[in-house]
């Protein structure tokens, strides 16, 4: 089944409108919760006047920070301890400052309204050239000022070799903060029955978030449940502590009752953690075949008004990534997190690699540029090569699996028809009644696979592997318990297929279960391109020990060794002699037959396996884009976009394909059209979908999807994810082409987004 | 995304809802096909205490030849005027207009009458009425009155509407045969202009063009009439598009920039006729 493209078993009841999402969840006698946000990005709180609110009817109630006071923090960074609301100072617009409940959302919205809070306004500091602009104002009150962590990640010096360089050159590369935008946004519904909650929310690991409401509550962790229903999207932003995973249980608690809070779309835009948001200062040092010898690398991230555990050093992931798929022997990187008035940052697709695929891509074309050279060429000049796998890079720890990067660009170049897009490109620049034609590429590698546990520990998880429980039922179907969470990857098909393999039971006899950890054993959770590469080799493991048990009682039925007995059909045979045949189902009921198993057999024929990877995986590929610019008004179309991709074995290569459609839609997004901005006071910009440009899909280009398969040694299946590569990739392959589109006025960089007025001031500028 | 509470009313005809209207005053609401206020409710930029729901006023659903006029009833949808054969034939502009609003399934609900009253200084509707040189027919307490589509628009989301009166039709003069021409430049593919144009032949000779996205209402891009009329060229004229306008300057465009796409858009309009 490995191999094959099955349609998901998923979508039989997502595309009927059976989905089951937290909002779709009723509990009797439910209330509900709505947040008093703060409309200041920087202030004290000089006083919260809730008496009009309390006095609607159907209010319950509403709290503010001091009602928690008692609760310990939220996740933090150690020493940088936040809590659920904000306290006598508001750091972003958007950040809670008080809850209220009712009995129904609309009371709950307008008591909400009703709720006055008086504030005494600050400076505020909305960029990180503000936050650190001498004589700052200190934003988050445990910190002496706004640069939160500065982080040296490689000791490395380079100036000597920097200096030694034929070439060089300098830029600065800007990664706008982008919103994650799930169609579904966050919501938790919590119900305190006995002696601990019940919680449906909207999250990437549910086992995690049942360890911190147990640990915040002072509860064993068998009191607590935690239910990820069908989570429709999350892209990491479901992967935060956000506030009401614990306010929610906390007042059902409180009100013996259950308790809803399902974030509005608004919300979702200030409330809900953005990602990306790095302002990078690189400098590179090339011979004149454009052979990338030494490159320095200062990034500068806006992590928002509250440092999160994880946004605070996302860019260690950068740093780590920052040689792409060439072969660099030195590389200084350092860092540094920012505090600055605006929404916290964190996760999003990638969450950090992106980053650094972006800014090694950017700069082996300004390489190119540099010296007059074909940046197809330079790539190849630079490219690590397979013989060279595993590869070491200059991080210590970082170490690339199998993968044929040379084999991947030239199969990108044959695909697009590069020569004849060069010719065609100097025809239309010739013609000034046609639109420019840009032409860019993407040789890409980023991380999946994420473990190990000394890393994932790291971001305080438990651990990096992932667990799995495959069983047997008495009439030879499967039930697969598994720990991870997806929210649209397509885990029930692409396991079942891992599974079906093993244990040589259909396709449509496996069911794939996750999400609740009152089900499922333990689990760490769907992030960081981990579903395939970590929870696909616990799973194949749990299936290899299930089939090892049952030919053993396959043998014993057919009165013959173990190592005599082969898997056939439906079922099992003595080698040679077709005749003697069982099938999986007598199998598995005898199973559950102690007096007719042999000595020692315990009953059941079930596993659960713990897999911990040995490393990360190091999904790669190429990518590119044909653009067209239109001359008059600066729009930029993506003609063609074509991708070449290496996550090793391919599961399923539709949901492979689906994978790579969603990730690189949200790049092209993020190089064309989205951006969280705010104004100089803090106020966002960019608070609605009416003013955030996600685009549609008339916006977006077909994709043409290839695969080259180079199976990852670094764990059993081969697998190496696929998730986060699209994202990984697309931006920078469409940056590069616009800008290549524009070469001939001159023009090195495009911001992102490459929005119509911003590449018509460039042309603008540039003439 | 979670509006103020309301009442609702269903008006029966016509006249229900000018009643209700009266009753109500400034508090009341008109909704037609809901694509503008319900948004806007849900986001609380607007929080009527009544709604007056004239949706189901089959009786201002229509688009009849009359004469050399066209009448189009306020609550035709998009999607009727983008098939409908008399508008295809004496109104193909406001078809192309209405064939760029939105997706199918607000083209479905929305009305033009909901979206010139809304009075959007981006619709597109707005930019081939004021074209065309329509008239809004408006029913009121005192009953009624006849308003050309220039006097119409009078700011930002306001219209000449008194209170108390529905615009009821849509009046266009028949330009069978005439050429016209609409551009659109979006952010997205369905989204607010940033800027529009409807430009069309006149049966005496001469342009009208309609400007979006160039100020706060609708505006004739009357530069460019009268540099045309005396005879100037259309490339040329069409720089003058964004004279006399004061387009805004926000996060969708500078005013700079829309000021260079009324010219660019004016030009690819005016190459089509």
């Amino acid at each position: 089944m490995i191999g094959s493209a099955v349609p998901r078993k998923e979508d039989a009841a997502l595309l009927t409108g059976r989905g089951t999402f937290v909002d779709d969840i009723h509990r009797p006698g439910l209330l509900h919760m709505v947040y008093v946000h703060s409309t200041e990005a920087h202030a004290l709180v000089t006083g919260i006047d809730t008496e009009e609110a309390r006095s609607l009817p159907g209010v319950l109630g509403v709290w503010t920070a001091r009602d928690f006071a008692d609760l310990p923090p939220r996740p933090s960074v150690p020493g940088l301890e936040r809590g659920y609301l904000a306290g006598d100072k508001v750091h972003y617009v958007g950040e809670p400052v008080a809850v209220v409940v009712a009995a129904d959302r609309y009371t709950a919205a307008d008591a909400a309204r009703a709720v006055r809070v008086a504030y005494e306004p600050l400076p505020v500091m909305a960029t990180v050239a503000d936050a650190l602009a001498p004589g700052a104002v200190p934003i988050f009150a445990p910190l002496p000022g706004n640069l939160a962590l500065e982080q040296q990640v490689t000791p490395d010096d380079v100036t000597a070799d920097l200096a030694a360089a034929p070439h060089r050159l300098r830029a600065r590369l800007v990664n706008q903060r982008c919103a994650g935008t799930p169609i579904e946004p966050y919501g938790v519904l919590a119900d305190w029955t006995g002696a601990g909650p019940t919680v449906w929310a909207t999250v990437q690991a549910p086992h995690r978030v049942r360890a911190e409401i147990a640990e915040r509550f002072g509860l064993a962790r068998h009191l607590v449940r935690v239910i990820a229903p069908d989570v429709g999207g999350a892209f990491g932003v479901k992967s935060s502590f956000m506030p009401e995973l614990f306010l929610a249980p906390e007042l059902s608690r409180r009100l013996g009752r259950p308790v809803k809070y399902v974030e509005t779309r608004g919300e979702h835009m200030v409330h809900t953690y953005h990602g990306r948001d790095q302002i990078q200062d690189v400098e590179v040092g090339f011979d004149a075949e454009g052979r990338i010898l030494a490159m320095d690398v200062t990034i500068t991230v806006n992590i928002g008004g509250v440092p999160d555990p994880v946004g605070i050093g996302l860019a260690t992931l950068t740093s780590y990534m920052l040689g792409g798929c060439y072969r660099i022997p030195k590389i200084a990187a350092r860092y540094r997190s920012v505090v600055t008035n605006t929404t916290p940052t964190a996760s999003y697709r990638g969450a950090g690699r992106p980053e650094a695929s972006f800014l090694i891509e950017r700069v082996v074309d300004l390489v190119a540029r540099e010296l007059g050279e074909d940046p197809a060429d330079v790539r190849k000049v630079n490219l690590i090569q397979p013989e060279e796998m595993p590869y070491q890079t200059p991080f210590e720890g970082i170490v690339y699996d199998e993968a044929d990067y040379p084999a991947a660009l030239d199969l990108l170049l044959g695909e697009l028809d590069y020569a004849a897009l060069r010719a065609e490109q100097a025809r239309r620049l010739a013609d000034p009644a046609a639109p420019l034609l840009g032409v860019g590429l993407s040789t890409f590698v980023e991380m999946g696979g994420f473990g190990p546990t000394p890393l994932f520990e790291q971001f305080g998880y438990l651990g990096g592997w992932e667990s799995a429980n495959v069983r047997m039922q008495p009439d030879g179907s499967v039930i697969v318990l598994v720990g991870t969470a997806p929210h649209g990857q397509g885990h029930q098909t692409a396991l079942a297929q891992i599974v079906a393999d093993q244990l040589n039971v259909p396709f449509d006899a496996i069911s794939v279960l996750y999400g609740d950890t009152a089900v499922v054993q333990e689990g760490t959770g769907t992030m960081g391109s981990r579903g395939m590469p970590v929870a696909g080799n616990a799973v194949r493991q749990a299936a290899v020990e299930v089939a090892a048990k049952a030919r053993t009682i396959a043998a014993h039925m057919l009165e013959a060794e173990a190592d005599d007995v082969v898997p056939v059909g439906d079922g099992f045979q003595i080698k040679g002699v077709p005749e003697a045949t069982v099938t999986m189902a007598e199998v598995a009921v005898r199973a559950f037959k102690p007096h007719l198993l042999p000595e020692g057999t315990a009953l059941g024929l079930e596993h659960t396996a713990y897999y911990e990877p040995k490393n990360l995986s190091y999904p790669s590929g190429a990518h590119g884009c044909v653009v067209e610019i239109d001359r008059d008004t600066g729009r930029v179309t993506v003609l063609r976009y074509v991708c070449v991709d290496d996550c090793g074995t391919v599961i399923n290569p539709l949901t492979a394909r689906g994978q790579i459609h969603g990730g690189v839609a949200q790049g092209i997004a993020q190089a064309l059209y989205e951006k969280v901005a705010f104004d100089p006071g803090g106020r966002p910009l960019a608070a609605s979908l009416e003013d955030y440009m996600v685009p549609g899909p008339l916006d977006l280009p077909s994709y043409e999807t290839h695969h080259i398969e180079t199976k990852s040694s670094f764990n059993p299946l081969g697998a190496k994810g696929l998730g986060e590569a699209g994202a990984t990739a697309a931006p920078q392959a469409v940056v590069n082409a616009v800008v290549d589109a524009l070469a001939h006025l001159g023009v090195r960089d495009v911001e992102m987004p490459c929005t119509p007025e911003r590449v018509w001031k460039v042309m603008h500028d540039a003439r | 995304m979670i509006p103020a509470g309301f009442s609702y009313v269903r008006a029966g005809s016509v006249e229900e809802a000018l009643d209700e209207l009266s009753r109500h005053g400034d508090a009341a609401r008109l909704l037609a096909g809901g694509h503008s206020l319900l948004p806007a409710m849900k986001l609380r930029r607007a929080e009527p205490g009544v709604l007056i729901d004239i949706g189901r006023l089959g009786e201002l659903s229509y688009v009849r030849a009359d004469g050399d006029r066209i009448a189009v009833g306020a609550l035709t949808t998009h999607r009727i005027l983008e098939r409908d054969p008399v508008v295809a034939e004496g109104a193909p502009l406001l078809a192309a207009a209405a064939r760029r609003i939105g997706d199918q399934q607000v083209r479905n609900r929305g009305t033009i009458g909901g979206s010139l009253a809304h009075a959007d200084p981006a619709a597109d509707l707005a930019a081939a009425v004021l074209a065309l040189d329509g008239v809004l027919v408006a029913r009121g307490p005192s009953g009624v009155r006849e308003i050309p589509a220039r006097e119409f628009f009078t700011g930002r989301h306001r219209n000449a509407l008194a209170a108390g009166e529905l615009l009821t039709e849509i009046r266009l003069p028949a330009a069978a045969g005439l050429s016209q021409a609409f551009e659109k430049f979006s952010r997205r593919a369905l989204d607010w202009a940033v800027v529009g144009v409807a430009a069309q032949a006149r049966p005496g000779g001469g342009t009208a063009i309609a400007l979006i996205g160039m100020g706060p209402t609708p505006v004739r891009a009357t530069a460019v009439e009268e540099a045309l009329a005396a005879g100037v060229p259309a490339a040329e004229a069409a720089r003058l598009a964004a004279r006399g306008c004061e387009p805004p300057d926000n996060a969708v465009a500078s005013a700079a920039y829309r000021a260079h796409l009324a010219e660019v858009l004016v030009a690819r309009a005016l190459a089509a006729l």
